[in-house]
């Protein structure tokens, strides 16, 4: 494992991970000459931190761009523009520039689960070269010495070594998820991005992925990015929650401070879709009308002014940042202030 | 560690393979499951079955055929065909035999007339000595699989107006015919797999031009543009020669529809999860064609080359009969096909016709076999 000291010196706080006022658009072409017509804004001024030994939530409904910002920060996807800084050694890299020769060591230490477990293995390797596959890559040229690793990681990841030749049709769902895990954990990395690692499991199979990922973090000191659509997964897992809307952070806060007083009309809408599995309980529940705006064409102002049921003459002209309204609380409204918004039922 | 998690759970509904499945099953390859899918399609295994025969016929059409390939019998010129007997007016024989026939000349038309010869009956023995021979080129031998000896004249499936026996004569062409497919398949495979692999993997401008010429190419009619190709062959080449010209010919207008489902493929497998992931890992380019891409459009490149070997056989049949493919002594079923060319003499002697059937055997069998590897092509899907 790569050691590398928590608290710098200085005392200031030196994030794993700061992302700033990441872009990601995508050209949208048409016709026979392939001009360009347009962007889709998947990502548009992003910025957060991520420290070590921790777990950031990155919720948002589909199209929000929380799987783009995943994707980017590992340069599955290139940048349009901003800033990846990820801490190695004493210095910071920044993965949204560094050159594509450095990108394979930086990849050692950051790594990803994907969403579907059937689609992310390829069907034609035994689980031997799927989960050695990352290790010869990086310069284990020999076979037992990954055979004994590989054995190492099933055992970790909670299958049986004897497995190792078998190729992924012989696993369920959650089992394939685990091979999944195994192979982010070869390289022994420091970050891992979990795209929706369990939203295509079945509910008792989620709860045994996340509580194995819960143990390897505290057995590896690993930091997650966890990006997810089910909240009351979030709650689980994470210290500190990002919501997304239309490819820009909403709100940033500790996951029980956003659930419990959100400070964006956009949160407290999401968290009043959790189901509450009482049956006396029906109360209101705030149902955001009209669809997700287009992201090649979002709307002026605050993107999410068309839907917001607080919305001023304000806020559909001005755009709102992204602000500390209380420590470690960070909101992007103009009327977060004025607003008292309801958390998570009870 | 979480132990209570080793265990398989059975009641997971997403479990692919239950949990009694044989242990082959569970860590068979790619290439074993599609064998096992494979061996279900029994036509496909029948069709496969009778290629093999067919291609060990032009193998070993030397030794197979009762003549050699130019054997001329002077006096049985447009001899019908001699029927393989076991019974006789005087009963039951344990030995297969022909009649011996004989030629007489019509006195007003001048055609020669045969007539079957009942009471002459020629053995058919089987390892005999006959007409000399070269076995591919190596050595002289007269050995033949079957004949009925010195004197007596065994034509399966008739004679030719030069009296060449035309049993021989599809053995011998069997072997142009069937490997004329082969080679130009094999050559269209490798261009399209280049091509296509160029024009997926980097994409851009190069993919557009290759696409753009990829069209051009195909909007072309084929039988003019193999004629004007099969024409381009200069005339003084060697036979040899002007097969591999015909097949690079054939090729070079086959290999386009293989090259836009390799594009396909690459431009699909490339937004793959598992290709992401091996790129996470570090795998370097190559690696990722060769053990990801590669592998994953193999069996449905498999797929699209048997179906496209009929075509082979078939185009090159058509040009031969057109006169602008292989030409005698050269000889393909194409060519064998030129003596039917006009109506009286396939009314006079229908046996002309019969190297078409071959065609359809092999083409047909060819169809099968492509459509049973189709099936069994991706063996994860359910």
């Amino acid at each position: 494992m790569i050691k590398e000291t928590t608290e710098p010196a200085n005392g200031a706080p030196r994030p794993l991970l700061k992302v700033r006022n990441l872009k990601t658009h995508f050209p949208i072409v048409k016709g026979f000459l392939k001009r360009v017509v347009g962007h889709v804004k998947a990502v548009d001024g992003v910025s957060f931190d991520i420290h070590d030994g921790e777990c950031l939530g990155l919720v948002g409904e589909s199209g929000s761009g929380k799987t783009t910002v995943g994707r980017t920060i590992l340069r599955a996807i290139n940048p349009t523009a901003g800033n990846v800084e990820f801490r190695v050694d004493d210095g910071y890299v920044d993965v949204a520039k560094v050159e594509a020769e450095k990108l394979k060591d930086l990849r050692r230490r950051m790594q990803m689960i994907f969403q579907d477990p059937y689609s992310s293995l390829n069907p034609r390797m035994s689980v031997m070269d799927l989960i050695g596959e990352p290790l010869l890559a990086h310069g284990m040229r020999s076979r037992r010495e990954r055979e004994t690793r590989v054995r190492e990681l099933l055992v970790q990841v909670g299958l049986k070594p004897q497995h190792l030749n078998r190729y992924p049709h012989a696993f369920s769902g959650g089992q394939r998820q685990r091979i999944g895990i195994a192979r982010a954990l070869a390289l022994n990395p420091r970050l891992i991005v979990a795209d929706e690692a369990v939203s295509a499991l079945d509910v008792s199979v989620q709860a045994q992925v996340l509580n194995l990922l819960q143990d390897l973090q505290k057995q590896f000191g690993l930091t997650y990015l966890f990006i997810a659509h089910d909240l009351s997964v979030v709650r689980h897992i994470c210290d500190r929650v990002a919501v997304m809307y239309l490819g820009r952070i909403v709100e940033l806060a500790e996951v029980d401070r956003l659930f419990d007083s959100p400070k964006h009309p956009y949160t407290e809408a999401l968290l009043s879709s959790i189901p509450v599995p009482d049956p006396k309980n029906k109360s209101q529940r705030k149902l955001l009308s009209g669809e997700t705006a287009d992201p090649s064409n979002p709307p002026p102002g605050c993107s999410f002014h068309p839907r917001c049921p607080y919305a001023e003459k304000k806020c559909r002209t001005e755009e709102p940042v992204l602000r500390e309204v209380e420590p470690g609380h960070f909101v992007s409204c103009h009327l977060s202030e004025q607003l008292s918004l309801e958390g998570m039922r009870r | 560690m979480a132990d209570e998690n080793a265990q398989p759970d059975p009641q997971d509904p997403e479990s692919v393979v239950s949990p009694d499945a044989p242990p082959d099953v569970l860590t068979a390859s790619q290439w074993k499951l599609m064998w096992w899918k494979f061996r279900k399609h029994k036509l496909a295994v029948w069709a496969g079955f009778l290629l093999l025969i067919l291609y060990f016929v032009a193998a070993f059409c030397e030794f197979l055929a009762p003549y050699p390939l130019d054997y001329r019998d002077v006096d049985y010129a447009y001899a019908p065909p001699q029927p393989v007997r076991f019974i006789s007016e005087d009963g039951l024989h344990l030995r297969p035999f022909v009649y011996a026939i004989e030629g007489e000349r019509h006195p007003e038309t001048r055609r020669k007339l045969y007539t079957e010869l009942t009471d002459e009956r020629l053995t058919i023995r089987f390892f005999v000595r006959g007409e000399s021979y070269r076995f591919w080129g190596l050595f002289e031998t007269d050995l033949h699989l079957f004949g009925v000896g010195e004197g007596g004249t065994v034509h399966l499936l008739g004679t030719d107006s030069l009296g060449r026996d035309l049993f021989s004569r599809i053995l011998y062409g069997a072997r142009i015919s069937l490997t004329i497919g082969l080679v130009g398949v094999a050559m269209s495979f490798v261009l399209g797999l280049a091509i296509g692999a160029i024009s997926g993997f980097y994409g851009g401008w190069i993919d557009n031009l290759i696409q753009r010429f990829i069209e051009i190419i195909q909007s072309f009619p084929s039988i003019p543009l193999w004629m004007a190709l099969a024409a381009a062959l200069p005339d003084t080449w060697s036979p040899l020669q002007i097969y591999f010209g015909i097949t690079v010919v054939l090729s070079l207008i086959g290999w386009t529809g293989l090259a836009r489902q390799v594009r396909g493929k690459i431009l699909s497998l490339r937004e793959e999860d598992f290709t992401t992931a091996a790129v996470l890992g570090g795998t370097g380019q190559w690696r990722i064609m060769w053990r990801h891409l590669l592998p994953s459009f193999m069996s449905h490149i498999i797929v699209s080359i048997t179906l496209a070997v009929p075509t082979m056989i078939l185009a090159e049949t058509a040009l031969s009969f057109l006169g602008l493919g292989l030409q005698p002594p050269v000889t393909s079923w194409g060519v064998l096909l030129t003596e039917a060319q006009n109506v009286q003499a396939v009314a006079a002697q229908p046996w002309l016709l019969t190297p078409v059937f071959f065609v359809i055997i092999a083409v047909l069998a060819f169809n099968f076999l492509g459509d049973g590897l189709r099936d069994a092509a991706d063996p994860y899907s359910k």
